[in-house]
């Protein structure tokens, strides 16, 4: 085990190596850097000249990537060659939003979407059955930036028609300031975690009764049925038990489908999250912040897919890594 | 060939057991003479059915995917006979009727957007598009995954490994920021440019699972059976192998056309996909936002890409049934 999560993270070096490397040179050819230098009429020509070779802009773009490798390592990901800000802090707290987006929508997900998957498989071709089979394919079949619009449309007219305040619509607090863990807090994020959760959910719960009618169908629960246990302890521990194993693998492989629907739900509700940073900054052309981000993520997705091979490693003993 | 006539008078042929060249003739196959005489005699009509019949008949039983395909041979009609369909021009102003809700009068049946464009003609303007977009970029990067796929798969060797080192790139960064930073880039708002953005990260999922199908196939007894019998590399992968590989690959390619259509439109929507003037639903929709008030310009767009993609999946699923009847169903 030990060896095959080494040889993992090495293998994972290259990798972001080539990938970030290509991204690099593509994002960097369409960026502007110091392009609010250059609009500042105190910005002599000498000026830029000297941030031009301080920030190496005359070299290669090749060079330029190793710079910028060096800046990731000794300089927190360096500096917006835009605004000439630090990136570190926008990143800290801009992924401090969507990670508690991501967690508060995913957690409600998992635990809807495998009860749900549950009673579906038990109660096959049933009403609920149905009824939530459409739910999900809605769900996969929805653009995640419409449902996020039609949520801000609906809760924003059920506001000025009523006048009371149950969802904000956009941003994060109502008062400038962090206050993490609030009503308020609540109030904003409930409808950027309901967006990310009604997709989530459609996988989770399809995931779930397919992989709870495979296990149904198998010849232990049978097995289990003839020796006379009961049907509650059958479902609970020896059906459900075995079927949750695939559903860890899809939840932690969903978490790059997971970043993609945050960039466009934040975008939505003009979240200061890191999505919406990362659109910010691309329609800015803002080489170093746009690479933070795809290395930030990258990271994340590596992470995460280990975590997953390590789990399934872990609850399924016939897999065996070495 | 043995000749047989159904009660209609038509005529069919039955096949002789095939005979190995130098060996003794074999006598032919009375069975089947017997059944044939048998049915006919009956007034039954004996009638050849191929693999893809059968398939053709589980398909037309599946009920919602017949629906499906129904749904899309109509919206797919009105995209590509969009200036027929369409009673207004996609970019046709008209300053007298701004900003009207759904109505028959003028037909302008979804409604005008602020400076009185008529939002039917737009959406179905914009569903020629997110349609040409879906199908190219499922079409291309099948044909694309297919080859590279398959020659991974039989052969390994380099293709496989570099096969597998660039799928790997492309799934370590999240899918739509990696093709936000791309159409930040190249983009320059034309569908053609996107589709072939899309297509350059669409094949390595089609590849990967082309290449599955053939590294499992590969080791089967009849490829063995046929290796024996002298074929070649080419005449196995493409003769051999590649007919058992349909199935899949082309229940991939159709989920894949709705996959890219919601990828277009997301990436549409935030500003980096399909620009104007080319018509597109996501930008219909992202253009709906300044006028929330108005709700027929963001549920008609938004709802035609849902009620697309729905039709896809449907057609999809049914396919898989009918094609692939071993793979284990995951979303119906």
């Amino acid at each position: 085990m030990f060896t095959f999560i080494a040889r993992r993270v090495l293998y994972s070096i290259p990798v972001l190596f080539f990938s970030t490397f290509f991204s690099f040179l593509f994002v960097s050819y369409a960026s502007n850097p110091l392009a609010t230098v250059r609009q500042n009429p105190r910005a002599t020509p000498h000026l830029i000249h000297l941030l031009t070779l301080q920030y190496h802009l005359n070299q290669p773009v090749i060079v330029r990537y190793f710079y910028w490798v060096q800046d990731v390592f000794t300089n927190k990901l360096g500096r917006s060659l835009v605004t000439l800000q630090p990136i570190w802090p926008d990143v800290q707290r801009t992924m401090g939003h969507t990670a508690q987006l991501c967690i508060l929508s995913e957690s409600v997900a998992i635990i809807v979407g495998i009860s749900v998957g549950i009673y579906s498989a038990i109660k096959q071709y049933s009403f609920f059955d149905y009824s939530f089979t459409t739910v999900s394919f809605l769900g996969f079949a929805m653009p995640v930036f419409w449902l996020a619009l039609l949520l801000q449309i609906a809760f924003t007219d059920e506001y000025n028609h009523w006048g009371v305040r149950i969802f904000y619509t956009s941003g994060l607090n109502s008062i400038p300031g962090e206050s993490w863990f609030t009503l308020d807090r609540l109030q904003h994020l409930a409808l950027p975690a309901l967006t990310l959760f009604i997709i989530s959910f459609a996988l989770y719960s399809r995931y779930m009764r397919a992989s709870m009618l495979d296990v149904i169908n198998s010849d232990y629960v049978r097995t289990a049925r003839a020796k006379g246990v009961s049907e509650r302890k059958v479902i609970m521990r020896h059906i459900f038990r075995n079927a949750l194993i695939p559903i860890t693998t899809v939840a932690a492989l969903n978490i790059g489908g997971l970043l993609g629907g945050a960039i466009v739900t934040e975008t939505v509700f003009t979240l200061d999250g890191f999505g919406f940073y990362f659109v910010q900054k691309l329609g800015q052309g803002d080489t170093y912040a746009v690479m933070a981000y795809l290395l930030v993520t990258a990271v994340i997705i590596i992470i995460f897919n280990l975590i997953a091979d390590i789990t399934y490693g872990f609850l399924d003993p016939r897999i065996r890594y070495d | 060939m043995t000749e047989f006539t159904r009660p209609d008078g038509s005529t069919g042929l039955v096949p002789t057991t095939p005979t190995i060249a130098g060996a003794e003739p074999l006598a032919p196959d009375a069975g089947i003479d017997r059944a044939v005489e048998t049915t006919t005699e009956a007034g039954l009509e004996l009638k050849a059915r191929s693999q893809w019949s059968y398939a053709r008949m589980r398909f037309f039983r599946h009920r919602l995917a017949v629906a499906g395909l129904i749904g899309l041979i109509i919206i797919f009609g009105c995209g590509i006979f969009a200036p027929w369909v369409a009673p207004y021009g996609f970019a046709q102003f008209d300053l007298l009727h701004t900003l009207q809700p759904p109505t028959t009068a003028h037909q302008h049946y979804f409604g005008t957007d602020t400076i009185g464009r008529d939002e039917f003609s737009r959406v179905i303007y914009g569903v020629r598009t997110s349609m040409e977009v879906g199908v190219f970029v499922a079409v291309v990067s099948t044909i694309i995954g297919l080859v590279i796929g398959a020659v991974a798969g039989y052969q390994g060797g380099w293709i496989d490994n570099l096969l597998m080192r660039v799928t790997d790139l492309v799934l370590t960064l999240p899918a739509l920021a990696i093709l936000l930073a791309f159409t930040a880039l190249v983009g320059n708002g034309g569908q053609w440019d996107l589709s072939f953005i899309l297509v350059a990260f669409f094949w390595t999922g089609i590849a990967r699972v082309v290449r599955g199908l053939f590294l499992s196939l590969r080791e089967k007894e009849y490829v063995e059976a046929a290796k024996a019998s002298g074929a070649g590399d080419m005449r196995l992968m493409f003769r051999h192998i590649l007919p058992n590989t349909l199935g899949p690959i082309i229940v991939n390619a159709t989920l894949a056309v709705g996959v890219a259509i919601l990828t277009e439109s997301a990436l549409s929507f935030l500003g980096f996909g399909i620009k104007p003037p080319t018509p597109s639903l996501g930008e219909l929709v992202a253009d709906a936002q300044s006028n929330p008030d108005q709700w027929w310009l963001t549920i008609f767009p938004g709802l035609t890409i849902v009620v697309i993609v729905l039709c896809v999946n449907f057609v999809g699923d049914g396919l898989r049934d009918a094609l692939d009847p071993q793979q284990r169903r995951v979303r119906a």
